[in-house]
């Protein structure tokens, strides 16, 4: 199994045993292990749940109650492209909701989604951090600020043409 | 030398910071002119990134709203003949006056933020940098140290307002081998951003506060938890480690004592819950991040079940500064039992959004209209919004109160750690408690049944109101859930998830029964009590609102009146927004 995985995962789970021997049973370092898995592959695939649960000798069961508690796992591959609108409190009052239905219109899919052709997915975030720029998105790491629906149109014409 | 630098916070990135810096080094390239260009942090002026300062023999000249364009001209007029372009300008060289953004300003936490280059060590070396650490370990007991904390009359800013020395001085007299000091940069109110501004833009001075605490109370390992949503905080801080490391300012036998200090970073993996210190430290041990039951608190026992001390990012960033200029001259500041500077992060419908740092005392008139320019578009002011989730809304009303930890808990809303987002009249307090409850519903990690469900409910009657099928006995009810949820929750998460609800429900009740008796929204908000109609009188027949209805209730041909069909109308709002003559009007 190891084999398939890679190689910067595997080195990490190295780290992850050598952290295991020296702190007991102490699983202070899996979160960090599974955002390295996330990092590899875009999201945590179940071989990496089974193969850090063997490893490590932590209930798959405990691993998946970890991964789905925290936001930022996903158990799935996202899109290409990956639009993350803001919908934190200042985006919120300077209209987000107009920006998300918007989004939901040209995308044809809900927020957690990813569209059928594997071009887009849609996620929601509580401040991407430049409020004064309000409303906010980001198309993979490229920010777009101050929208109106219609700014929102060309982005995405923008990216579908790429 | 004459020194050119860029504003690279997350701000200035997002507006194209880097493409002013890139194109910066390459005219400097072409030009073959002799000038330092550097990367700084937030300079504060959030609304009129990308922030370019040059700073000669004639004093500082602070650029705004800089873009590629604009790069060339600065160079060659600025730069290359000595001639500053006026028109960009937001400060002028030797010049006394000050954009009233910042004259009102007292800089502590933010003292090098958009001064310093984050990546450099010795720049923060050179502004007194790490001169705190060895003060104290040459000259002064852990003892004293607190002494000077308590007597500063520091609170934490993380949202508590505990007086930090007391907690430190809990966490030292904890029977204990082994310590732990924890900075929580978390920053988990959806609207905030001082914790990240002060990461990237000065990630030492939160590095040296940690060193002072983890001095006083005798722990030989930190951790910095900070979102992974914080990316160029996270780069910056591990530079800035790494450079620490490297001097030997961390390690062991620092600055030639006996004592050692390292720290790790932790990143947070997105639970806004994972802010309140027991599931954050529960997070660092890699489970899931819920709470647990105090006492007993972290100060006892806490990481791997040791003594574990947990201040935030601002009040750590605020240590050296009392270390080098004494207690006494923080204490100065402020009022009776709120001391020193607060650091707001001003965002919403106000004109100026950005970073301010005030003298605590100041009042919010002040911060709003002097600092932050009023209301964005010349509307009318509201309302602040100030704790995020945990918080609640103060109205215009009541502008003149002193910003002071115990003068807004009175109010029903918390200082929280410093989002302040100003709302106009175009904003629905229903509609505001409603967008706080989603959130905090969502982030409630269900250990709690009153949260976990109490709240669910509270969403789904504050949903009923927006949609105009709210009765009355409704916020009887609201209020009712309300006081059982505070009561009976475990952690901060619920106890503070209602007060959103209860302070709109306190100054805004009429709003609500609008939404119930009148079925209307007046602030004209939620989509399902309000019509769009065409002003006949404005309407010029241009067409663009029909071309873009999505769902084409709109009629009329070019050249005539408009008219929306209220029967196909979805009210997203596109037409109102796309009209160029304001002859679209929501009623
Ligand atoms: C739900 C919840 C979320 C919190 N989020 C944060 C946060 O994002 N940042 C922070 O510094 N403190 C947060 N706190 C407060 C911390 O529990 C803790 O009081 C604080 O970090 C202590 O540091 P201080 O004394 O320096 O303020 C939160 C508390 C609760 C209940
Ligand atoms: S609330 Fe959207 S960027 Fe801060």
């Amino acid at each position: 199994m190891g084999e398939n995985l890679s190689k910067e995962l595997n080195l990490n789970i190295k780290e992850f045993k050598i952290d295991l021997l020296k702190n007991g049973s102490d699983p202070g370092a899996l979160i960090p292990l599974l955002q390295s898995a996330q990092d590899s592959y875009g999201y945590v695939p179940e071989k990496v749940i089974n193969y850090i649960s063997e490893f490590a000798e932590i209930p798959a069961a405990e691993i998946y109650g970890v991964v789905t508690f925290y936001s930022q796992f996903r158990l799935k591959p996202l899109g290409k492209y990956i639009v993350k609108v803001c919908e934190g409190t200042a985006c919120h009052v300077n209209g987000a909701k107009s920006i998300v239905d918007m989004l939901l219109n040209e995308l044809g899919i809900g927020v957690g989604e990813t569209s059928d052709d594997g071009m887009f997915s849609l996620l929601s975030v509580a401040c991407l951090g430049c409020c004064s720029l309000a409303p906010v998105m980001m198309v993979n790491e490229e920010t777009f600020g101050s929208l109106t629906p219609d700014k929102v149109r060309k982005v995405l014409k923008k990216y579908r043409q790429k | 030398m004459v020194e050119v630098k860029v504003g690279l916070g997350t701000c200035g990135i997002s507006a194209g910071g880097y493409t002013v810096y890139d194109e910066l080094k390459i005219e400097k390239d072409k030009n073959n002119i002799d000038f330092e260009l550097k990367e700084t942090g937030c300079m504060g002026m959030c609304y009129r990134e990308v922030l370019v300062e040059i700073n000669d023999d004639n004093g500082k000249w602070l650029y705004a709203e800089v873009d590629k364009a604009k790069v060339k001209k600065i160079v060659e007029d600025h730069l290359i003949s000595g001639n500053p372009v006026e028109e960009w300008l937001v400060k002028i060289g030797k010049s006394e006056s000050e954009d009233p953004f910042f004259e009102k300003q007292k800089r502590i936490v933010l003292r090098n933020c958009g001064e310093i280059d984050p990546n450099s060590i010795d720049e923060y070396v050179g502004m007194e940098g790490y001169s705190a650490i060895q003060k104290v370990i040459n000259d002064d007991s852990p003892e004293e140290v607190i002494k000077s904390i308590t007597d500063s009359g520091l609170r934490g800013r993380g949202g508590g307002g505990f007086p930090t020395g007391l907690k430190w001085k809990f966490t030292r007299e904890a029977p204990g081998d082994k310590k732990y000091i924890i900075c929580n940069a978390d920053e988990g109110d959806p609207g905030a951003f001082m914790d990240r501004s002060v990461l990237e833009g000065d990630p030492h001075s939160v590095i040296e506060g940690m060193m002072i605490a983890a001095y006083a109370i005798g722990a030989e390992y930190g951790y910095i938890y900070v979102r992974a949503e914080y990316p160029k905080a996270i780069e910056r801080l591990r530079t800035a480690l790494g450079q620490a490391t490297e001097k030997g300012y961390i390690g062991k036998g620092i600055f030639g004592s006996k004592i050692n200090f390292d720290i790790k970073i932790k990143e947070g993996a997105g639970a806004f819950v994972c802010g309140e210190e027991t599931a954050l430290i529960a997070s660092i041990e890699g489970k899931r991040g819920i709470p647990r039951v105090r006492p007993p608190f972290p100060a006892v026992k806490g990481l791997w079940g040791k003594p574990t001390n947990i201040n935030n990012v601002e009040t750590l960033a605020n240590i050296p500064w009392i270390i080098n200029n004494g207690p006494e001259a923080f204490a100065s500041m402020g009022t009776e039992k709120s001391k020193g500077t607060k650091v707001f992060a001003l965002a919403g419908k106000i004109a100026k959004s950005g970073l301010a740092e005030v003298p605590m005392g100041m009042t919010i008139n002040e911060v709003v209209f002097e600092i932050g320019g009023g209301i964005k578009g010349g509307g009318k002011f509201k309302a602040v919004q100030m704790g995020g989730p945990s918080g609640g809304c103060i109205p215009a009303s009541m502008g003149d109160l002193k910003i002071d930890y115990d003068e807004i808990t009175k109010t029903g809303a918390i200082m929280g750690s410093g989002g302040m987002v100003v709302l106009d009249e175009t904003t629905c307090m229903v509609d505001l408690a409603k967008f706080f409850l989603t959130f905090t519903q969502n982030e409630s990690c269900g250990k709690c049944t009153f949260c976990r469900i109490g709240t669910k409910r509270m969403l789904e009657i504050l949903e009923k109101i927006t949609l105009g099928k709210g009765e009355e006995k409704d916020l009887d009810l609201l209020e009712e859930l309300s006081y059982k949820i505070k009561e009976s929750s475990l952690c901060g998460l619920g106890q503070t998830a209602p007060n959103p609800v209860l302070t709109t429900l306190k100054y805004y009740r009429e709003e609500y029964e609008a939404h119930i008796r009148d079925k209307k929204c007046p602030a004209h908000s939620c989509a399902a009590l309000i019509e769009y109609k065409v002003i006949p009188d404005k309407c010029t027949g241009c067409t663009l609102c029909a071309r873009n209805c999505p769902v084409d209730a709109i009629e009329g041909s070019v050249k005539e009146i408009h008219w929306i069909d209220p029967e196909k109308c979805i009210k997203c709002s596109l037409c109102f927004q796309a009209c160029k003559f304001d002859a679209i009007e929501k009623i």
